[in-house]
Formats: structure tokens, sequence, C-alpha cells
């Protein structure tokens, strides 16, 4: 049931991306990428779990390489579409 | 109460809808230029929240490499968001983009290893966010290559390869069944004893790595746009699949949220080229073409070169000037150069408008970025549909280093393989000015008969020494 339940929530997630960012204009193609981007790192919540948990060394040490990539991904990701957006100004 | 939410996990629940809430709004934002700076910050802002709540979670049970992954890793790329030129976005992008698709395939191994019963479901979703997390990684290490011209740009096409991809993706199948159902082909074909799951695992890995990198080695320059952004909606799905393996709805909402907007902008692009998705991936489009094309050899007449002073002396009695940017102009670094020309025809009381091709340059809104570095305001960018209605009214276009986007054939010869792309029609302006380097083709490796029109004058040379020169001149 609880498998349902995931599904039911990707189902409609897709949906909702879909409407979401359906116009959008050429001028934020690279920012909304890498925006969107960041927000794939969201697998670093799963990456903190395996790494903090008390199961084998190996999943410790493979959840802690993806805690590193995954940071890497959401606080470059975020800070380098800051650093673009700021610069897109109306004059 | 409190002390009870926190143990039964109510409270990281629902923080994790709170994120979920504050990414939506976040993505939506950041379709909009005004609210685009803000919906980067509410997204952020999500992704602390779901981070914070998730170190508060009783399943962990020590601080200590976490925090050398979040310090070490943030630390990275904090730096390289700050220290990267604006020229190097597209590596950039293509490369954050493989660490997130790494990171996910991580997450998914650790889980293998840490399942203490069979499980059909979630063995399901470790294999699928192996293999997606595997495509996104080695494609995206590809992309980076090519961008960052460690690798030759040029698409890479060898005989057997759509079959080799085939094959590939074949044994990803069957080993997904196996590695989710436990019956092992290999065993029942050649007797290999290799019911470990993790063995399965391995191999997974390496095929869903070799696979990625089967798609992205076709990939030309000019296709580029097109698979940064699959890539981009591959990292999002990837995640997608990780919040599977560990049963949590915040992951397959933000993954799929990306994946929808990586797949919105795939689509963009493809129409932009007039092609489907299916003919970028597998076409080798330039490595093929260009063969059937020139073996035309049709002569299209004399091209006519102009200098800077004659330029100048053209563009000083004009009162529309119409600028198209391409890769050359990224190459050359011509942005900023290009901003003060555009100026000085402003001062000089000429209308200036730049107009730009969803699919100039390397990745999606390539030139936007560099136009804005340069500080050009982004509502004189417009984009083809809007201009090309107006174009007879223009008295000079100046294109800055594209080729494909603005090639009449695209509309007038049915032959060429770029036939029925939608392109800037600057040829029906009143002049033309192509700053180039040399006759070479575009990256399609395409004959462009713009060159050889009426009104085209050729401006040959480095595009920034000849923007730079035409800005002397103006000053002078």
């Amino acid at each position: 049931m609880e498998m349902m339940l995931l599904l039911f929530v990707l189902v409609l997630s897709i949906f909702l991306g879909f409407e979401l960012i359906n116009k959008v204009p050429s001028t934020l193609h690279t920012p909304l990428m890498s925006g969107a981007n960041a927000i794939s790192g969201i697998t670093l919540v799963g990456a903190i779990l395996s790494s903090g948990s008390d199961s084998s060394s190996i999943t410790i040490a493979l959840g802690t390489v993806a805690v590193f990539l995954a940071s890497l991904n959401v606080v470059g990701g975020y800070l380098v579409t800051n650093r673009m957006l700021r610069m897109f100004k109306k004059k | 109460m409190i002390l009870e939410a926190f143990q039964n996990n109510t409270f990281i629940n629902l923080s994790y809808i709170l994120a979920s809430v504050l990414f939506i709004f976040g993505l939506k934002m950041l379709s909009s230029p005004d609210t685009a700076q803000r919906g980067n910050f509410v997204s952020s802002l999500g992704m602390l929240l779901a981070v914070v709540v998730t170190l508060l979670s009783k399943e962990i049970v020590s601080f200590q490499f976490i925090l050398i992954g979040l310090i070490g890793g943030g630390a990275v790329g904090a730096i390289a968001a700050i220290r990267i030129k604006m020229t190097s976005m597209p590596e950039l992008v293509a490369l954050l983009n493989g660490f997130g698709g790494a990171s996910s395939l991580l997450v998914a191994s650790a889980e293998l290893f840490a399942l203490t019963t069979s499980n059909l479901v979630a063995m399901i979703a470790i294999g699928i966010a192996t293999i997606i997390g595997g495509v996104t990684f080695s494609g995206s290490l590809i992309a980076f290559g090519k961008l960052s011209e460690i690798m030759p740009g040029k698409p890479y096409l060898f005989i057997g390869q759509k079959i080799l991809t085939g094959l590939v993706i074949l044994l990803l199948l069957l080993l997904l069944f196996q590695f989710c159902s436990g019956i092992f082909f290999a065993e029942i074909l050649f007797g290999f004893d290799w019911i470990n799951p993790q063995y399965a695992l391995i191999l997974l890995i390496v095929l869903s790595l070799l696979l990625g990198i089967l798609l992205a080695i076709p990939i030309g320059g000019a296709d580029m746009p097109v698979i940064i952004a699959l890539l981009n909606s591959y990292s999002g799905l990837a995640a997608c699949a990780a919040g599977f393996v560990i049963g949590n709805n915040v992951l397959i909402v933000a993954g799929s949220l990306v994946g929808a907007s990586g797949l919105i902008l795939t689509n963009i692009m493809c129409k932009a080229m007039n092609r489907s998705l299916l003919n970028v991936l597998f076409g080798g489009f330039g490595a093929t073409d260009s063969s059937s094309s020139s073996g035309e050899g049709k002569v299209q007449g004399d091209v006519k070169p102009i200098n800077i002073a004659d330029s100048y002396l053209i563009l000083e009695a004009a009162s529309s000037v119409l600028i198209v940017p391409g890769y050359g102009m990224a190459v050359s670094q011509a942005q900023h150069s290009v901003r003060e020309l555009g100026e000085l025809l402003q001062d000089n009381g000429c209308e200036v408008k730049y107009a730009i091709h969803p699919v100039a340059g390397r990745m999606p809104g390539h030139m936007n970025v560099l136009l804005a570095e340069a500080n050009v305001s982004y509502d004189v960018l417009v984009e083809p549909q809007d201009v090309n209605p107006i174009m007879d009214t223009i008295d000079v276009c100046i294109v800055i280093g594209a080729n494909d986007v603005v090639n009449p054939d695209a509309r007038e010869d049915e032959s060429s393989p770029i036939y029925g792309m939608p392109v800037i029609e600057v040829d029906r302006a009143k002049t033309v000015f192509v700053l180039k380097r040399s006759m070479a083709s575009g990256f399609a490796g395409i004959e462009n008969s713009l060159f050889f029109k009426q009104n085209t004058r050729m401006l040959f040379g480095d595009a920034k020494e000849s923007v730079s020169g035409l800005v002397s001149e103006f000053k002078s």
C-alpha cells in the first residue's frame, strides 16, 4: 500500500511539474535548468540517512560519498543560479 | 506531545511537506524574470529545511561522516559557483548534473547493502535508480568533456554504435530483471554461479555508465543544448527513483518536478531544431550530413567582404539594428564589446534589439546568460517568432558567430538537412553583416546560403576584434 501512495505522489507531481513550468521565457532557460538541478540534489536527504545510519561500513562509506556529491550539487547549483539571476536586470 | 511528534517522525514528515511546497513555489517563481531570484531563494529554503529536519531524524546515530560530506561538498560547490566564469557555465551545469546523478546512484547502492530482508519493491527501485543515476553521471561527464574541449566536440560515431547501444540496453533490462527477481539468465545460460545481488549491482553500474557514454558521444556541438536539458531531466528522475528506494515523498516530489522541467526544456530545444528527440539522440547530426550536402557543390555566387570602416558608415546611418549572437560570440568572448556597440548605436538614435535563437550556443539560454553578464537589459532580447514578422523593417542585422540558426536554407532548400527548422530570417533585413572567422561551415557542417545573398556582407576576423573595431570607429 505504501508503494501505491508513493506512485500516486509521483504521477501527480509529474503532472504538476508540467503545468508549473509550461511557459518559460528563453531568457530564463539556463537559470531554470541550474535551479532545477540544485533541487535534484534533494537526494542529499537519502544520502544523509545512509551516511549517519548504524548499518555496515560500506553503507556509511557510500552514503558519505553521496553526501559529498549531493552537497556539491546543492550548494553549487543554488549559488551559481543566484549569481546568474543577479545579472538579469531590466534597465 | 511535541516530543512524541519528534519520535514518530510526524514533525519530520510535516516539514518535508512544507519543503515540497517551497520547491513548487520556487520553481514557479523561477519561470518569470521578475520573481526568479526570489524563487531560487525560496527553493533553497526548502532544501535547507529538508536537510535540517533529516539531521534530526532518530535513524541517524553518527554525525561525523555526514558533516565531513556536507562541509567538504558544500565548500567545493561554493568555490566552483563563485569562481566559475560565465562563459564556462555550460560545463559547470553539466558537471553538477552528473554529481546529482552519481549521488542518487550511491544512495541506491548504499541502501542495497543496508537491506536486511529481500524486498521486491526496494530491489526494483534500487535497480532503476542505479541505471538512471549511472546514465546521468557518465553522460554528463562526457558532455562536460565536450563542452570544456577536453574531448573533441564533434559527434563520435563508429560502425555498429546503434547495435551496441541497443545491446547494452537489452543487457541492462535483463540484468534488472535478474536483480529484482533473483533469476539470473547467465546462470541458466552459462552456468555462472552469481546469485549475489551485490555482484549484479556492480554489473548494473558498469553497464549503465557505459550506456551514458554511448548516448552522449554521438552528440555534436550544435545539439548540446538538447542533451544538457535531457540530462537535467534525468538527474531529477534519478532523485525520484532514489525516493522510491528510501520511501521518501520529498525526493519523489522534488525529483519529478525537475524531471518534468527538464523534459519541457528538452522539448523546446527539439522544436527549435525541428527534430525529434530520437533523431537528436541517434542521428549523429553533422558527422553524417556534411558529406551529403557538400556533395552537391552548388555555386551560389560570390561572397562580398566588407571592412570595418565601411560597416561603420552603414551602421551609422541605420535606424534599426538587430544583433544575432551565436556560439562564436561565446568563443571570442565578444559579449562586452557587443554591449558597448549596442549602446553606442542607441546613443546614435538607433533602435537596437538582440534576437536569440533557443538553440544558439551550447546550452538552453546560453546567449542570454552571456549578454546578461555583459549588462544587456533582458527586455531588448527577443525571440525569433517575435522578430521575424518585422524583419523587413530592420536596416542592419549583425550576425555574430551564429550560423545554422540564421541559415535561409531552412526555409528555401528542401534538400537541406535543416529544412523546416525555425530560423531567424536575417536575410530579409535590408543589410546583413556576418561576423565570421573564415568561410568554414557551421557546427552542423552545412553550407549556409546566407553568405552568398545580395544583401549580405562578410566581416571576416575574430568577432571580438571586429566589434571592438566598430566601437572605436563610433568613438572617434
